[in-house]
């Protein structure tokens, strides 16, 4: 694997040397590397692109697609569409205000210090939540191309970009990630000109899946596959659609044997399967679990089962494995844990339908995707390195075309590896198919340096947004909440050295929680900051810009209550789906606690609305003139630069 | 009107209140305007994919039609939505311009 290996070094060390020599070059008095006042808007289109793919356009829709089939298209689209809604009601008007992060807006259009103090919270919150998918990205990134355990590659790349941050080599910002986008783009669609070219076009792949709705994909060759002990990637559900013979070269402990399909309450089933080598498993232990010898194998029959409202349902036998385990298959076996055709490809199937509300799922997920871009720390910063609000118009309108040409790509990585590398879905590593899928052409080099290509641009995704977030994070530190409520008086200087205190401690944070993700979905996890961000900040951007009424008080409450309405939700789900906790709520109150934005953000607008009613009294005395800088053409003489 | 700063200070004067509203309403028309095009269309595509089935089994160049729509089509029409918007605003600003530099 060095061939890969040698990419990655030269992205890692050609992103260091471009952001030193930009860093030197703006000392020569040169803006477009330090704000980017004279960048042309192709390029600032490009550094604002380059910035917003993170570990999650760039891995986690291929895998999501893969995973879960059409559904997983509304990530691309929401990401798309979030950019879209930002351009049309949040970008202009918070542009002409001068207000260049969310504390100077909060700040700024309600005159509050303490109001500034609560934004900062957010930020780091989101933050931390969004850096934590960026840091599983670099841990399995190396954990494929090199075999290093999962915390090695995170301890690597998290010291490199941290300690890259805190050299201050990051002025340099707009031509890195400038050049990062054009490098992402190249990485993800020219080595899939090739893959297609050997195992078949889009179409192809999606046609395939047309045939027999109930199929699953059927192994191309015998295969060992690890799977890993710890939920939730510790299953092996049993293919609806055939039996199989599944062999256990070094043994097996069985936690629990359950129905693959979930059943209603009360349903009688007792899973079909018989081991070899039966003798030496007491049969009474099957409910509960038990325990394999080397070389043992399992046989499992589908079966249909009538639940007590009379519908009949598919199914077949759920293994949780309490150890990590290596289960071998057979050339042309069905593979366990695939969705069949029909639900793959077609609307409401296993993302959306996992817990019986597709519809309600479907729109939380727009919601969350659509309303949390504006949420994103680092996003509205990029955003002001425009000019003027003419110029920040434009340019994104560039960036919707640069992000909309790189997400076509992704889901063809999802379709080519359900047709070629359907192994991913015993192991769970789906984030991991753009650098795996290369590595099976015939051609072994070839293969090598297309795998390389991917590792170099998956690197470039997400050290630009790591980036971008620990400058984000750290410059709250730094400016927020030292240079504002720790040390009103510090100096430029005590500053700079708080801000690079904060980088390295924001760097081991984030490192520290990226151990802990490894289980999860990267969209997922991306989805969630997505989620917090809806409900707090974007009602804030959007009633803050648009409604005079809105006061400090009713702001206030309704970015707390649906922030942390939202993250207490999300963190009981990760902690359910981790069985850290155990929870049995309905299905209804799930999904809405996995997906809270359809609630999250109206219960934050409402909150608004009311409080500010009940305190209309500190409404701002000049809130008329506000709502002018925030709307007037600049021509019109009203705008002022918020910070100086 | 007067757009000078120095008479801009808490209290505006009644003219420039109304000025601000005026703008406020233009900008808010367009932005509603384009922006309810995108959200009938987020909110029809699940609609469509679960109450008209025969969308969903229909074929384009080997595409079924739901997956061609989310995940080629859509990115061109974001596209369209706002050049047109993008297009549409700067008309609106030099419009604004011009009225108001007409009224003082």
């Amino acid at each position: 694997m060095t061939i890969p290996l040698l990419f990655v070094i030269i992205t890692v060390a050609a992103t260091i040397g471009l952001g030193i020599w930009a860093t030197n070059k703006s000392k020569t008095g040169s803006d477009f590397f330090v704000a980017g006042r004279s960048v042309s808007v192709f390029w600032n289109a490009s550094a604002i692109s380059g910035e917003y793919l993170s570990a999650a356009s760039f891995m986690g829709i291929a895998g999501l697609v893969m995973k879960f089939g059409y559904d997983a298209l509304w990530y691309p689209v929401g990401y798309a569409a979030g950019y879209l809604f930002l351009l049309l009601f949040i970008a202009g008007p918070l542009r002409r205000f001068g207000a260049y992060t969310i504390p100077d807006f909060a700040e700024g259009r309600f005159d509050s210090p303490a109001f500034r103090k609560i934004a900062v919270i957010f930020v780091l919150c989101i933050g931390f939540f969004y850096t934590m998918p960026q840091m599983k990205g670099a841990g399995l990134t190396m954990a494929t191309i090199l075999h290093w355990p999962y915390f090695a590659g995170i301890l690597v790349v998290g010291a490199v970009i941290t300690f890259n941050v805190v050299q201050g080599g990051m002025k340099g910002i707009t031509l890195v990630q400038a050049v990062q986008y054009w490098m992402k783009l190249f990485a993800i669609s020219a080595p899939l000109f090739v893959l297609m070219s050997v195992f078949g076009g889009y179409a192809t792949g999606l046609s395939n899946s047309r045939i027999e709705p109930i199929k699953v994909p059927d192994f191309t060759a015998p295969k060992v596959i690890k799977i890993e002990g710890t939920a939730p990637l510790n299953v092996l559900n049993a293919p609806t659609s055939d039996p199989i013979h599944i062999t256990f070269p070094d043994g097996a402990e069985i936690a629990k044997v359950t129905s693959s399909a979930k059943l209603e309450p009360g349903t009688t089933f007792t899973p079909l399967f018989t081991v070899d080598k039966s003798a030496l498993i007491p049969v009474a232990d099957y409910g509960k679990g038990f325990t394999l010898p080397s070389g043992a194998a399992i046989n499992c029959r589908p079966q249909s089962v009538t639940q007590p409202s009379g519908k009949t349902v598919m199914t077949s036998a759920k293994f949780e494995f309490s150890k990590p385990t290596s289960a071998a298959f057979e050339e042309s076996a069905p593979v366990p844990n695939a969705p069949t055709d029909g639900k793959w490809l077609n609307p409401f199937g296993g993302l959306t339908s996992k817990h019986g509300y597709p519809l309600l799922y479907t729109y939380s997920l727009i919601i969350a995707l659509v309303c949390g871009t504006a949420g994103l720390p680092h996003i509205l910063v990029r955003f002001y390195t425009n000019p003027d609000g003419k110029a920040a118009k434009r340019t994104t309108l560039w960036v919707m075309v640069m992000l909309g040409a790189f997400y076509v790509f992704p889901p063809i990585w999802g379709t080519l590896g359900r047709n070629v590398l359907p192994d991913l879905y015993v192991s769970g590593k789906f984030d991991s198919i753009v650098i795996r899928l290369p590595e099976l052409l015939e051609n072994k080099t070839m293969g090598q340096i297309l795998s390389g290509i991917t590792s170099a641009g998956a690197f470039a995704a997400f050290m630009s947004t790591f980036s971008g977030l620990l400058v984000s994070m750290s410059g709250a530190f730094a400016h927020d909440i030292y240079g504002k409520m720790i040390r009103p008086n510090a100096t430029i200087e005590a500053r700079l050295k708080a801000f690079k205190y904060a980088a390295v401690g924001v760097g081991v944070i984030s490192m520290a929680l990226g151990l802990f993700v490894e289980s999860f979905d990267i969209a997922q996890m991306v989805l969630w900051a997505f989620a917090i961000g809806a409900s707090s900040y974007f009602p804030l951007l959007l009633m803050g810009a648009w409604w005079r009424g809105l006061t400090r008080q009713g702001a206030t409450a309704g970015m707390l209550l649906g922030g942390f309405a939202s993250l207490s939700a999300i963190v009981t789900t990760m902690l359910i789906d981790k069985k850290v906790v155990t929870l049995s709520v309905s299905p209804l109150v799930r999904s809405l606690m996995e997906q809270p934005a359809i609630w999250g953000v109206p219960l934050s607008i409402l909150t608004m609305v009311i409080v500010s009613k009940l305190t209309a009294s500190s409404i701002p005395p000049d809130v008329d003139l506000k709502m002018l800088r925030l709307h007037a053409p600049e021509e019109l003489g009203h705008s002022l630069d918020y910070i100086d | 009107m007067s757009t000078d700063h120095k008479a801009v200070e808490n209290e505006l004067h009644p003219d420039t209140v109304a000025l601000v509203n005026r703008i406020m309403r233009r900008h808010a028309a367009l932005s509603v305007r384009v922006g309810l095009v995108f959200i009938v269309i987020l909110i029809a595509i699940p609609l469509l994919n679960l109450y008209v089935p025969r969308i969903v089994t229909s074929d384009v160049a080997g595409f079924p039609v739901p997956w061609l729509i989310l995940g080629v089509l859509f990115f061109p029409l974001t596209w369209v939505l706002s050049a047109y918007f993008v297009k549409a605003s700067e008309e609106l600003d030099a419009q604004i311009i011009k009225d108001e530099e007409h009224i003082s």
